[in-house]
């Protein structure tokens, strides 16, 4: 008998085009397998099952009627609990909106419905997405299905275990300094940050709004150019939507799948390496760019210097947005109200709830945040990050006129063990010292595992980073190295990982 | 906190004899587009509670702003009826605090890069022109209202709780900012009822704003501070929150400056401080102190991108300014054939508008301008209601006067009417059919009254049989006095002298 | 310059309405520096001449015509509400006044 978890959501829309399955058995074969195995690994904070089972009966009666609504219609999916659901709970990992069903769908939700993929559940995130490793989280970490005691990578880690451990052939995220692409590596799974502006954020609860976006979270490549073309394009709903059509990012995968890349210049970024990066990281790297030069690919050293200010550049400009966008958080219109004794005033109140709602990281970031964006400390903070992205901006520049695309390990190491960095922020912040130029900058990046590094057998991912707008060149470079590491490997690395037993939920 | 009690005052003369007042006027105004500034919910003013909100202007988590292309283009439109120069490119940002009737606990305003910039306008004051300079006007949204429950008073202060309604959220404000006013000296007061009162007028012509003052369309804000006469520093000043009609404005800088004066004769400072106006009283009472604690955080809104007004779209907007006011006071008191003093007395009471409107309405000049400064300027003074907000439009202005010039009624019935008008009877015609106004010229009814003058009046009724033809007066009197007004005087006359004569 | 005072944190919670506990302030303020002290590298780093960066894609211009589209119901916008009453939100009573 198939399973159909362990299938590809590319190759789940086939068998659905050709009648081998219904959507109804997708379905229910993935919310089994949630069942039995999310007990341990924890990426989901709510599951629909109801819900994704009648959106699974109506996707098989338009396949019926010969009116699919789209390629992946049918194909079940995980969304991370930071878009908002109508009518499913969307707490971003926060006590302060436990409970919380939001009147409304999020443009990423609401194309996902449209093009009738069901939606099985809600994702495990850290609390309103400020972490690396989903320790952060109100409701408890998700744990890596390569190694159980390990985090998954955050702040998305949820999405990305749910994804490698096949509770969910397709899953979205969200990438504010690197959280779809980290927890991508970490877990063995392929991770895409579309050009900013080209995925829409309304409905997605911001983090830090000039550096979010949300974007595919697959097992392949090929799955992530056609969940993205679902999800991508303009949304008059979001001003900083881009308005123009997206480029042919299947095509370009299936283009990459040959294996074929003549005449494509790639950028070694040489500020992404050394002290700090783990060997067998660096290794599996070397041997990908290896790979790449085989396949045709022109290899160039390219050099970012600005690049050793982006994570404090980051680390400012996010938690300064990050402190307004939470202000919103306060007691008075939905979400958590705490009222402590006495007679308190709504000011009370708002102390008290913002208090007992947020979680450490959230209650340091905001603090971070009023600091930075305080008179007096505007222009030494805030205002000098704002330029320090200008220099990061012209660095890709450059980068981009000796290069297609720029290429790095996506994380510095493998997955370190749950509790490990948990109360030691400089540490957990370095996670992400090579994701977050994309985002500071907007441009798209993807993570494509590498291999498992020597030292723990864990996964490593190899980030692909192009041009704005150029997000069909993450999908040929990327398909085209996953062809051919694959072929190295002898299966998809997800092969590899061990089994899940006795992770009942 | 009881708002009866005022503080000590120096007299207004004795104000003037040892201070400079510097004024500066922040007039928050209500765009009227059909949909809020950042979403596509209503405006319409006076609906249920919590109707007019989507996830935007309710501050849900995930949604997003996009910006009214004619709130920009208003925007615009005032800052250059304002001589404002239009930034090429500015963008929005948030000014962060805490409130409950603020769904987002920040504003989505400008900051240092206001979209109009620069400007001045021009008022004129008992025959005085004073050069008012515009420092800023841009864009931002409204907040929502609160309504507070438990307490005496249903005001904010020692409410239980309180119950917020965002229809109101979101509501495209454009916030006028002046820069400090000098020189005014005892015309301060009248200065600052000039400008609001021109504001007002400039944001009519341009069809922008309903400007009900009433109804919080237009909210000013008073900045004031005295200096030592002669000294070129300017002092502490306040601001005093949310004088809402234009008598008030002028009382309440009448009355902060006294209030200042008072303390600096004394060798007191001010506290920089906001105030609140209170209508009924007409005094200001302590706000909130302006500390280092207010630090509003401002950082350019991310989900906005810049607005870059072009030249062609400036231009185009240009094109499409009514008459400044000054060419068309000067045009309407030639059309209209006032006098210098009658022009001045109409513009002062803040009439021209509602005059221009009752002409057109087709009343004479000369006519629309007596009801507008006697009758209506009397009730609105009466009152304490702005004269445009006394529930009498300039169309039910023209309607009387066409009753009157009818000979249907006379001026003495057309002041019932006007009091049907206020208590909102109808329109004139229905307030004349429903009180019963109109004048009696049928010798009927006439003949009975007149019948009973003479019979009641004999000795009267004798004298004009003998000639006196002069003592009719007093017979008409009492048949006017019968008729309740309503008789029209010369038949009465012509009866009487028939039946005496 | 990026030390930061126990006192200057419970100043910032403040402002930001977080109700900081004792033993929450002296947990914070330490990270709270390490965290300051190593992202004022950046200081300097960027002459004056450099134009900020505030939006990653440089567009201009966006707006909405000025049509009302249908929103949320009463219902649908209290949904959440921690308390209502009068087909209002219901807040603890509200101290001073807007700014």
């Amino acid at each position: 008998m198939t399973d159909w978890t362990r299938k590809t959501a590319g190759e789940l829309a086939d068998a659905l085009a050709a009648g081998e399955v219904t959507s109804v058995e997708l379905t229910q074969a993935h919310l089994d397998r949630i069942a039995a195995v999310d007990g341990a690994v924890h990426a989901f904070l709510h599951v629909d099952a109801e819900g994704a089972l009648a959106q699974a009966a109506e996707s098989d009666a338009r396949r019926a009627a010969g009116t699919p609504a789209s390629p992946l219609d049918g194909v079940p999916i995980a969304v991370k609990d930071v878009l908002t659901t109508e009518g499913l709970p969307t707490t971003c990992g926060s006590k302060i909106l436990e409970g919380w069903v939001p009147p409304y769908d999020a443009t990423v939700v609401a194309r996902l419905r449209a093009a009738g993929l069901p939606i099985l559940g809600k994702t495990n995130m850290d609390e309103f997405a400020m972490g690396s490793s989903t320790e952060h989280s109100a409701y408890g970490p998700t744990h890596n299905p390569w190694d159980l005691d390990r985090i998954p990578g955050g702040s998305g880690g949820g999405s990305a275990a749910a994804v490698a451990a096949f509770e969910a052939p397709l899953a979205i995220g969200t990438d504010t300094g690197g959280s779809i692409r980290q927890p991508g590596a970490v877990t063995g799974t392929v991770g895409v940050k579309p050009t900013y502006g080209g995925v829409s954020r309304y409905g997605l609860v911001a983090l830090a709004n000039s550096l979010d976006q949300a974007g595919p979270v697959t097992r392949t490549v090929l799955d992530s150019a056609l969940l993205h073309e679902v999800i991508g394009g303009h949304d008059p709903k979001d001003s900083t939507s881009i308005e123009q059509p997206l480029p042919a990012l299947v095509e370009a995968a299936r283009q990459g799948a040959t294996g074929d890349l003549a005449g494509i210049r790639i950028g070694v970024i040489t500020e992404l390496a050394g002290d700090g990066w783990q060997p067998g990281v660096m290794a599996r790297f070397q041997e990908s760019v290896d790979l790449l030069v085989d396949a045709g690919a022109e290899v160039v050293e390219v050099s970012c210097p600005s690049f050793v200010h982006a994570l404090a550049t980051y680390y400012l400009i996010l938690p300064a947005e990050a402190s307004s966008n939470l202000a919103k958080f306060d007691a008075m219109r939905y979400g958590l109200r705490v009222v402590p004794d006495g007679d308190p005033s709504a000011e009370d109140v708002m102390r008290a709830t913002r208090d007992a709602g947020f979680g450490d990281e959230v209650k340091r970031r905001i603090i971070l945040g009023t600091y930075a964006l305080s008179s007096g400390y505007y222009d030494a903070y805030y205002g000098q990050a704002q330029k320090v992205r200008t220099l990061i901006s012209r660095d890709f520049e450059a980068a981009f006129e000796q290069a297609d695309v720029l290429v790095s390990p996506t994380a510095p190491t493998t997955a370190f063990k749950l509790g490990e960095k948990v109360d030691d922020p400089i540490a957990m912040y370095l996670n992400d010292l090579a994701t977050i130029p994309a985002n500071l900058s907007g441009v798209p990046g993807i993570s494509v595992p590498s291999g498992l590094a020597d030292e723990d057998d864990l996964p490593a991912g190899f980030q692909i980073l192009a041009p704005a707008l150029a997000d069909d060149r993450l999908y040929r470079v990327g398909a085209a190295l996953e062809t051919l590491l694959t072929k190295r490997w002898g299966g998809a690395l997800l092969d590899q990982a061990p089994t899940l037993e006795g992770g009942a939920r | 906190m009881t708002a009866t009690t005022g503080d000590a005052l120096l007299s207004f003369e004795e104000a003037l004899e040892k201070f400079d007042p510097a004024l500066g006027l922040e007039v928050h105004v209500e765009l009227n587009t059909n949909s809020k500034m950042f979403c596509g919910c209503a405006t319409e003013f006076g609906a249920e509670p919590n109707t007019q909100v989507c996830p935007t202007c309710l501050g849900l988590p995930g949604a997003m702003p996009v910006v009214n292309g004619k709130a920009v283009e208003s925007a615009i439109r005032i800052g250059l009826a304002l001589n404002c120069k239009i930034a090429e490119w500015c963008r929005f940002a948030r000014k962060n605090y805490f409130y409950p009737d603020m769904p987002k606990n920040f504003q989505t305003s400008q900051y240092d890069e206001p979209i109009c910039f620069d400007g001045y306008t021009e008022v004129e004051v008992e025959g005085e022109t004073f050069r008012i300079e515009i420092e800023r006007a841009h864009m931002e949204e409204d907040t929502g209202k609160s309504l507070h429950v438990g307490g005496a008073t249903g005001r904010i202060h020692g409410a239980d709780y309180s119950l917020v309604d965002y229809n109101r959220a979101g509501i495209p404000l454009i916030e006028i900012v002046t820069k400090p006013i000098l020189g005014t000296g005892d015309k301060a007061p009248l200065v600052a009822k000039a400008y609001v009162g021109q504001l007002r007028e400039l944001l009519l012509g341009l069809g922008v704003s309903d400007v009900r003052m009433e109804q919080g369309s237009l909210r000013c804000d008073v900045n004031l501070s005295l200096a030592p006469k002669g000294s070129d520093k300017l002092g502490t000043r306040t601001e005093t929150k949310n004088v809402n009609s234009l008598r008030s404005v002028e009382r309440a800088v009448r009355y902060e400056m006294q209030r200042h004066a008072a303390i600096l004769d004394a060798g007191g400072s001010i506290l920089q401080e906001t105030r609140h106006w209170h209508e009924d009283t007409g005094i200001t009472t302590s706000g909130r102190e302006k500390s280092d604690a207010e630090d509003y955080r401002y950082f350019p809104e991310p989900d906005l991108v810049p607005v870059a007004a072009s030249r062609e779209w400036v231009e185009e907007l240009r094109a499409t300014l009514p008459e400044p006011p000054k060419e068309r006071r000067a045009r309407l008191q030639a059309d209209w054939g006032f006098s210098d003093l009658e022009m001045r007395d109409t513009v002062g009471a803040g009439a021209l508008g509602l005059v221009e409107e009752t002409i057109a309405a087709g009343a004479a000049p000369q006519t629309a301008r007596k009801w507008w400064l006697s009758e209506l300027a009397r009730r609105a003074n009466d009152t304490g209601v702005d004269i445009a907000e006394l529930g009498v439009t300039p169309v039910d202005v023209a309607a009387v006067q066409a009753l009157v010039d009818s000979g249907k009624i006379n001026d003495k019935l057309a002041r019932q009417v006007f009091e049907g008008l206020y208590a909102g009877e109808g329109t004139p015609e229905e307030i004349v059919a429903a009180r019963g106004l109109e004048i009696v010229s049928d010798d009927g009814a006439l003949g009975t009254a007149v019948d009973n003058a003479i019979a009641a009046n004999p000795d009267v009724a004798d004298k004009i049989r003998d000639g006196k033809v002069a003592a009719a007066g007093a017979l008409i009197g009492a048949v006017m006095k019968e008729m309740r007004g309503q008789a029209d005087a010369g038949r009465v006359r012509e009866l009487i002298l028939e039946k005496l004569t | 310059m990026p030390e930061i005072s126990r006192d200057e944190v419970a100043h910032l919670a403040n402002l930001a309405r977080i109700d900081l506990s004792d033993a929450e302030l002296d947990h914070l303020a330490p990270q709270l520096s390490v965290i300051l002290e190593s992202v004022a590298s950046i200081s300097g780093v960027a002459s004056a001449d450099i134009p900020p960066t505030s939006h990653a894609l440089p567009l201009t211009n966006v707006f909405r015509d000025d049509v009302v589209v249908p929103g949320l119901t009463a219902e649908q916008a209290l949904s959440g509400a921690p308390a209502r009453e009068q087909q209002r939100f219901s807040v603890p009573r509200i101290l001073g006044e807007e700014a």
